[in-house]
């Protein structure tokens, strides 16, 4: 069963093959047996779970399940769970019960979906690797010497280890494609606005974004359907109609343009991954696509930019974590200044305080113009970029990630060389545009992902771009051994 | 040397919103701690702000009432900085594009002058919480109630020259707040909060000397006392040949005197950035044209036209112009009785006296505008004397009736018949014969002023009651005769 | 722009931060790294770019001015590392 697709669950419990008490406890079981393996896992509530799936049981026999009823998911750890420990990955958030739901999670209630547990992750997003979490590395189901890839690599590590159909997840710089690709499994992130931020513990509030990662386009249609819409409580999500993201799926690719930006391609893409995406992109002329060679000339400063961006925010974001309301505080502070910078210090780990303090520095009386005036103006030039290159082309596509996964702690010694894992996918968020990893073959048995880049509020094409290659691929049905 | 004063203040002045200005808790005063603290004003992970549109409205009111450009698009801006009553480790405010532009706000001081004090900008912005520094076992409590409550802060211009000046801008603020509805600018309470930068230059000099900032100061007396101080204390420094320091310094209204807040010499850097949780505020002609249309008569409008029409004095008009009721009050009563002058008298002398010994608000005064109508009526048709109108006036005050009830019980009608009177100028005649004798040796000059004794004399025999003008008649007659 | 310890210390007390003695030289070495990859930024000339600080173009969306909170004050007070009286306790702030 742990197979199956959420498409392919929800059928099976509508034809009443199985209830999702059943459903509940095979993928509770599977947990509590593998994910030792992966950590994929901080929080586990099987008795919501199954208290949940016996809701959905009985709106399923009253026949008013929606097609989410009794799905089970799991939700990353860095949406608030009323009642249910939510932590960011910190130390700083080990003890936070979180006392109101997140909007993406209050509709995942709404639709009647079972909520397995809440993922693994890079403390507070940062990181691309999962291994910043304070509760250990999340380990990747094809190679556990290798990362999962981050921030969401517990929500990309469970599905591809069959842990859960799907899982929530977030991107700020390529946190929920990044795992994706390096997971072989399919992630969505959407436009900025289009999923509300209330309740998403915010790392840089100007670019991230929640989105599904599950293990097929088609399931990332059903789960984005569940978590788009304007919401009140959000500024910044937009109010614009929500189309049914699964009605499109099968629209013919015929006469689809798709752009490859030179700058992806360069001679420092590894050749192996080069192979795997033309190999896509013949695919896609197969089904009907033309190909043209377009230009993000701004592209490479993508990475100095959104590190400027994301710490600043990030600084000031994490400001509340003060040890006054929740959350951790250190044994018996002496004064008020000794209560913050102990408890902040012993909170927060080692990436967290790095950007904090990069943040802090490009803020900081005599830097702002330098740095994060300069970055504003940059990313400008990089939306730019984008808007001008989707007036020729419908979809631009290139790598997801410049290399497959790597061995754990490779890259943890220098932060530069783990930033410029993002430096394909970080380009979309400063632009605010949705993206997707497809699963698209492996090199030495490790996913390489296809990342296919959409205009604003284009996630439906992205989905069918995507859903109609995986009916004519296999790839997203590989497994690692063992699963 | 002769020093000048430079003032500027800086008034913090909290909306009058039900709600706070980026989240639905209650703004009421004096609730429990932390009773009106959800978890978007307590900074839980993951809240968002959403901006309340009657906090915006109320800052384009004040806006359009001291003519200030209001500017299509403003920005917010997060200030950050760590404090125990600042929940999210920044305050959300207002930087460098504020809702309310440069614009200027006329004071009239007490010899009637008027001048024209600029007003730099006024931006929204969230208050913070109240740390309690009670003893809790050598801690400090920290209420977030009043964390997020909307607050206009008003930065003037270096435009003010005296703690005098200072006063009558702030209460011109306060005046003009309360006619637009936006604040009820209790100091008490905190509502409205000022802090005054001072600064001494020799006086025709250009460049503005280094000014010390006096922080919080929560009453007009405090403010004028604080100012004073510091004008002292800076004049004092520098003709000593010492220098002004660039500081914060806090009023002690128990000492009365500024004090240095020790402050750890780290130049606050409050690393501005716009909040990227909220979208620009973009106002467009339509809204700001409806608010415009909204706005009331406003203090100095009143001002100038209870001079053109009522030909009252500069002085006059301010004071019944400074509050929105009293100047409802005035024209009521100056209206009915046809009389401005005398009405303007009334308000600004018995009822304003009453009002202030029993401290209470107009709203709550025991005398209505009609019922005062009424008294002055009598004092116009000779029914009773200007002085026996304020023992009426007492009367009234306390309850007893309205004012021709009063006069009817207590028999305080003003006696207009002549022959008594003149059987009372008599008697005072015949009584004081030295008097007399003095009065008709003297000449017209000292005359009138010696008049004044028989005048007295007479309107004491008659309790008050005669009619003081042909009292005068008849003395003068019988004197001079 | 080179970033001394002193820089690492300042930014560390503003973010209020403790960092200890030994691990300053990392930090600063670490953010020198990062400095210098953000440095490419310059050689791009950015003269009349208007800074971008959101991806949309939306503006802010205004809400009624209605109360919808409830006092929750037990709920939330629960999560805090102390409290009494209803308020929420620090070390002595010392004004």
């Amino acid at each position: 069963m742990h197979n199956k697709t959420i498409a392919e669950l929800s059928q099976g419990l509508s034809a009443g093959e199985y209830s999702s008490t059943e459903l509940t406890q095979d993928f509770l079981r599977r947990i509590s047996t593998l994910d030792k393996k992966y950590n994929s896992f901080i929080t586990l509530t099987p008795e919501q779970a199954l208290a949940a799936a016996e809701l959905a049981d009985q709106s399923r026999a009253a026949g008013n399940a929606g097609a989410f009823a009794g799905i089970p998911m799991a939700h990353k750890d860095i949406f608030c769970t009323n009642g249910i420990k939510t932590t960011c990955a910190s130390k700083i958030l080990d003890n936070f019960i979180a006392p109101y739901d997140a909007t993406v999670v209050e509709k995942f209630k709404l639709a009647g979906a079972v909520c397995l547990g809440k993922t693994n992750m890079d403390e507070f997003a940062m990181g691309s690797s999962n291994e910043t979490s304070f509760y250990g590395p999340v380990r990747n189901p094809w190679d556990t010497d290798c990362v999962p890839g981050g921030s969401s690599g517990g929500s990309a590590a469970a599905v591809a280890a069959r842990l859960a159909p799907g899982a929530t997840a977030t991107d700020t710089g390529g946190s929920i494609r990044q795992p994706a690709a390096l997971c072989g499994v399919t992630g969505l992130k959407p436009t900025y606005g289009r999923v509300s931020r209330w309740g998403m513990i915010a790392f840089a509030s100007s670019l991230d974004q929640a989105g599904p990662i599950a293990q097929t386009a088609e399931d990332c249609a059903m789960m984005l359907n569940v978590m788009a819409g304007f919401d009140v409580k959000d500024s910044t999500s937009i109010d614009r109609a929500v189309p049914d993201y699964s009605q499109d799926l099968n629209n013919s690719l015929e006469g689809l343009r798709i752009g490859l930006p030179k700058e992806f391609f360069t001679d420092g893409l590894d050749p192996a991954i080069a192979q795997c995406l033309q190999a896509a992109v013949r695919e896609y002329e197969k089904l009907g696509a033309t190909v043209t060679e377009i230009s993000l000339p701004h592209s490479d400063l993508s990475v100095p930019v959104y590190y400027v961006i994301a710490p600043a925010e990030c600084s000031s974001n994490l400001s509340r974590f003060d040890a006054v309301r929740y959350g951790y505080r250190c044994d018996d502070p002496q004064d008020l200044e000794d209560l913050y910078k102990r408890s902040r210090g012993e909170g927060f780990g080692r990436e967290v305080k790095r950007r904090i303090l990069v943040g802090t520095y490009a803020l900081s009386e005599g830097y702002f113009d330098a740095y994060y005036l300069k970055a504003q103006k940059l990313r400008r030039l990089i939306k730019e970029d984008f808007v001008k290159a989707y007036d020729e082309v419908d979809v631009i596509m290139g790598p997801t990630s410049p290399s497959t996964t790597f061995k754990l702690g490779e890259k943890t010694t220098d932060p530069v060389s783990m930033y410029l894992a993002d430096i394909f996918t970080i380009s979309t968020n400063l632009a605010g545009l949705p993206g997707m990893s497809v699963p698209c073959g492996f090199v030495d048995n490790k996913p390489v992902g296809l990342h296919v880049i959409g205009n604003y509020f284009d996630e439906a094409r992205l989905l069918n771009v995507a859903h109609r290659y995986q009916q004519v691929t296999d790839w997203h049905q590989q497994t690692p051994e063992g699963i | 040397m002769q020093w000048e004063t430079v003032i500027g203040l800086e008034i913090h002045v909290q909306l009058a919103t039900q709600s706070k200005i980026f989240s639905g808790s209650s703004t009421a005063f004096g609730a429990e701690p932390n009773t009106q603290a959800s978890v978007i004003d307590l900074g839980f992970p993951g809240v968002l702000p959403v901006l309340n549109e009657e906090a915006v409205r109320m800052a384009v009111k004040f806006g359009l009432a001291i003519d200030a450009n209001i500017d299509e698009k403003s920005v917010f801006a997060r200030k950050n900085y760590f404090y125990p009553d600042l929940p999210k480790g920044y305050q959300i405010s207002q930087f460098e594009l504020p809702i309310v532009g440069k614009g200027y706000i006329e004071i009239t001081l007490e010899d009637g002058s008027t001048r024209v004090i600029g007003v730099t900008r006024a931006h929204l912005e969230e208050d913070a919480g109240k740390s309690l520094h009670e003893d809790f076992h050598g801690m400090t409590g920290i209420d977030l109630n009043r964390t997020g409550t909307p607050l206009l802060e008003i930065v003037s211009e270096p435009d003010l020259r005296s703690a005098k000046e200072a006063i009558a801008y702030l209460k011109q603020i306060h005046s003009l707040i309360r006619y637009l509805g936006i604040s009820d600018g209790n100091m008490a309470e905190g509502s409205m909060r000022c802090d005054a930068n001072v600064s001494m230059r020799p006086k025709g000099q250009k460049e503005f000397g280094t000014r010390a900032e006096i922080k919080n100061v929560n009453s007009f007396r405090f403010v004028e006392k604080a100012i004073n101080f510091e004008v002292e204390r800076q004049i004092d420094l520098l003709e000593a040949g010492g220098k002004v320091v660039q500081e914060t310094r806090l009023y002690d209204s128990t000492k009365d005197e500024t004090r240095s807040m020790r402050s750890k010499e780290e130049a606050n850097d409050y690393r501005y950035f716009p909040d990227p949780d909220l979208l620009p505020v973009v106002l467009d002609p339509a809204y700001i044209q409806s608010v415009r249309d909204s706005l009331p008569e406003l203090p100095h409008q009143k001002r100038h036209r209870f001079v053109e029409q009522f030909n009252l004095s500069a002085y006059d008009a301010d004071l019944l112009s400074t509050e929105r009721e009293t100047a409802e009050y005035f024209e009521t009563v100056a209206t009915a009785a046809g009389d401005a002058k005398l009405a303007a008298n009334w308000v600004n002398g018995e009822l304003a006296g009453a009002l202030n010994r029993d401290n209470l608000e107009l709203a709550q005064s025991p005398v209505s505008a009609e019922q005062l109508v009424q008294l002055l009526k009598r004092i116009q048709d000779d029914t009773i004397s200007g002085k026996i109108a304020k023992t009426v006036f007492e009367a009234m005050w306390n309850g007893e009736g309205d004012a021709d009830q009063i006069i009817e019980t207590k028999g305080l009608k003003q006696v207009s018949d002549s022959g008594a009177i003149e059987a009372l100028v008599d008697e005072v005649i015949t009584n004081s014969p030295s008097q007399v004798e003095n009065y008709r040796n003297a000449d017209d000059a000292k005359r009138p002023k010696m008049l004044g004794y028989f005048v007295g004399q007479v309107m004491k025999a008659s309790k008050g009651q005669a009619n003081p003008k042909q009292v005068n008649q008849i003395l003068l007659r019988k004197l001079n005769s | 722009m080179t970033i001394e310890r002193t820089d690492v210390q300042n930014a560390a007390h503003l973010a209020r931060i403790a960092i200890d003695e030994n691990s300053i030289d990392e930090f600063t070495q670490d953010l020198a790294n990062i400095l210098a990859l953000v440095d490419q930024m310059q050689a791009v000339n950015t003269d009349n770019i208007e800074p971008m600080a959101h991806p949309t173009d939306a503006v802010q969306r205004l809400r009624p001015d209605q109360v919808t909170e409830v006092n929750q004050r037990e709920h939330f007070q629960a999560l805090a590392p102390a409290t009494e009286n209803g308020l929420y306790l620090v070390p002595k702030v010392i004004e």
